[in-house]
């Protein structure tokens, strides 16, 4: 049995208050919270054991050395990747996604190839694609989603092709919650030899991650958003791709050979880890995966599943307000319209009820507009979340129509 | 009504949704925009909500100011803006403390820089045209 209220008590940042009402929390899309487990650890570094990594010839260097590269290790089986060679540290999702693009991309792509992403794309899976295709001159692809922002197999096979080099596309929509078909869709990417890359920010939060089974080439996430710190992602790349790559950043820890001319690189991961990394984050970011872990990623998928179910039924009951992104199966990502009422009104009316939400383009404008708006206000869920949060969240929606439509 | 008046009928509310009732209100009768202005030339950038300033310049040098936005609270806040800006000298209009203002309304919460509903955008534009108009 999943204890909510047992996970709710290692979050001690829901006790608080928020102006004089229970925090309700529902912004974890964005970035989660952190659970005591990973404060302590992170305390405990800094308290006792903190020193830099693969450089020093004493005790505590050598003991913080073999902590960050378990972290690394964790990440590995988090993701069930192969190897742990195979996972690059990086500050977020975003900075591993320019990685893929500034020193793959760069080395692989031309003028006469394509590379293919969704409608659904968050900024940092669609930004660095359109800045590369403006320096090489290949094709930037988009393929339609549908209305329900459900996953579309036939505009899919219709722009994969044989230019196709690249697939860049979300494992879980930030904004609509859908889960796109990762397999099938990177079998079909293949089929045409095509590499696939998986923005899995929303989408290794929310169900266990097989990078094997998915068989994906490069798979991006944050920290932040798996319960760890900021300032710490994870780019995961199969070895013999990432062993092809050029580094992108130069200087300290990733070099093999230096001489005053002249330089050879280390082999990745290192390759791409330039400078001191994000030592302690990427400790706290282990300890993030052990929690979840220890939790069960099914246990939590099933959780989420159920306060998806719990959300659709009490939204219904809220007239006037739509749900954007009804795709069956969706993770607990829930954007939503009230007509007569702007998103920035009524975000604030939440923000005075204690809840928390985000209100905006969600850094996915095109995808915001395509399904006909230019502003949503988004719920999210976090392995915390409980009846109770959604309870409130639609009590403030309640309160927010009420005192709207009085003017 | 002028600004002293509205800090004055600020103090007899209780509580915030009495404040943001009387605040949506200004808003409501806040002369309205003429929708030719509801365009790019005229839009407040840096705002969740959609704002628009319309300036004019009176024979007597003051700066006369329109506005509109979306979003009700926005347009009540609007209406506030123009209340401590409108009508007056480029002089008068640098001397405006707007801190003091908001903070005696208590509405401080909205000048700052994350909840970016546009009023900062909105008072640095308006200073920009005292400054060039
Ligand atoms: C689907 C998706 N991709 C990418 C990102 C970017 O993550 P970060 O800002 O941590 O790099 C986010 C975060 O909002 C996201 O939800």
């Amino acid at each position: 049995m999943y204890d909510v209220e047992a996970v709710r008590r290692d979050f001690p940042v829901l006790s608080r208050s928020i102006n004089g009402k229970p925090n309700t929390f529902l912004d974890s899309g964005a970035s989660a919270q952190k659970p005591q487990q990973v404060i302590d650890r992170i305390m405990e570094i800094y308290t006792r054991e903190y020193s830099n990594v693969h450089r020093g010839s004493y005790l505590l260097s050598e003991e913080i050395t073999s902590e960050y590269e378990a972290a690394r290790k964790k990440v590995q089986k988090f993701l069930n990747a192969e190897s742990e060679r195979e996972v690059v540290f990086t500050r977020n999702a975003t900075e591993s996604i320019n990685l893929v693009a500034s020193t793959w991309g760069r080395k692989f792509l031309t003028r006469i190839d394509e590379v293919l992403i969704s409608e659904a794309e968050h900024h940092a899976n669609l930004v660095p694609w359109q800045m590369l295709r403006d320096e090489i001159g290949f094709e930037l692809k988009i393929f339609k989603i549908n209305d329900d922002g459900s996953f579309n197999w036939d505009e899919y096979r219709r722009c994969l092709g044989g230019k196709t080099k690249l697939v860049a596309v979300t494992g879980m929509s930030n904004v609509l919650g859908t889960i796109f078909p990762l397999k099938e869709m990177i079998r079909a990417a293949h089929d045409v030899g095509a590499k696939v890359l998986v923005d899995a920010c929303q989408y290794v939060v929310h169900q266990k991650t097989d990078v094997q089974d998915l068989d994906c080439d490069f798979l991006a996430f944050s920290g932040h958003k798996t319960y760890g710190p900021t300032g710490i992602g994870v780019l995961y790349g199969k070895a013999g791709i990432l062993a092809a790559m050029p580094p992108y950043q130069f200087g300290g820890d990733m070099v093999d050979v230096v001489t005053y001319q002249t330089t050879t690189f280390d082999e990745p991961p290192a390759r791409f880890e330039a400078g001191t990394p994000a030592i302690v984050q990427a400790i706290g970011l282990g300890k993030a995966l052990d929690y979840m872990q220890n939790l069960g990623m099914e246990n939590i998928t099933a959780h989420e599943n159920e306060l998806v179910d719990y959300m659709h039924s009490r939204l219904s009951e809220v007239k006037g307000a739509h749900e954007v992104g009804t795709a069956p199966g969706k993770g607990g990502v829930f954007s939503i319209a009230v007509d007569g009422i702007h998103p920035q009104d009524l975000a604030f009316i939440l923000d005075k009820e204690g809840v928390a939400v985000r209100v905006g383009h969600h850094c996915a404008a095109p995808l915001v507009r395509r399904m006909g708006y230019e502003s949503l206000t988004r719920a999210s869920f976090g392995l915390y979340t409980n009846h109770v949060d959604i309870d409130r969240f639609i009590e403030a929606l309640l309160k927010a129509k009420t005192f709207f439509a009085a003017h | 009504m002028n600004i002293e008046e509205l800090i004055e009928n600020f103090e007899f509310l209780d509580g915030w949704e009495d404040k943001y009732r009387y605040i949506i209100d200004l808003g409501e009768k806040l002369p309205p925009l003429d929708v030719k202005f509801h365009t790019d030339e005229w839009k407040v950038r840096g705002c969740q909500s959609q704002v628009w300033l319309v300036p004019s310049k009176r024979p007597d040098g003051s700066l006369h100011f329109e506005g509109d936005s979306d979003a009700m609270i926005v347009k009540g806040l609007i209406a506030i803006v123009l209340m401590m800006y409108s009508d007056k000298s480029p002089a008068e209009i640098k001397a405006v403390a707007v801190d003091d203002i908001f903070a005696k309304l208590g509405l401080s919460e909205h000048l700052s820089p994350s909840r970016r509903n546009g009023l900062i955008a909105m008072t640095e534009k308006i200073r920009a045209y005292a400054g060039i108009l």
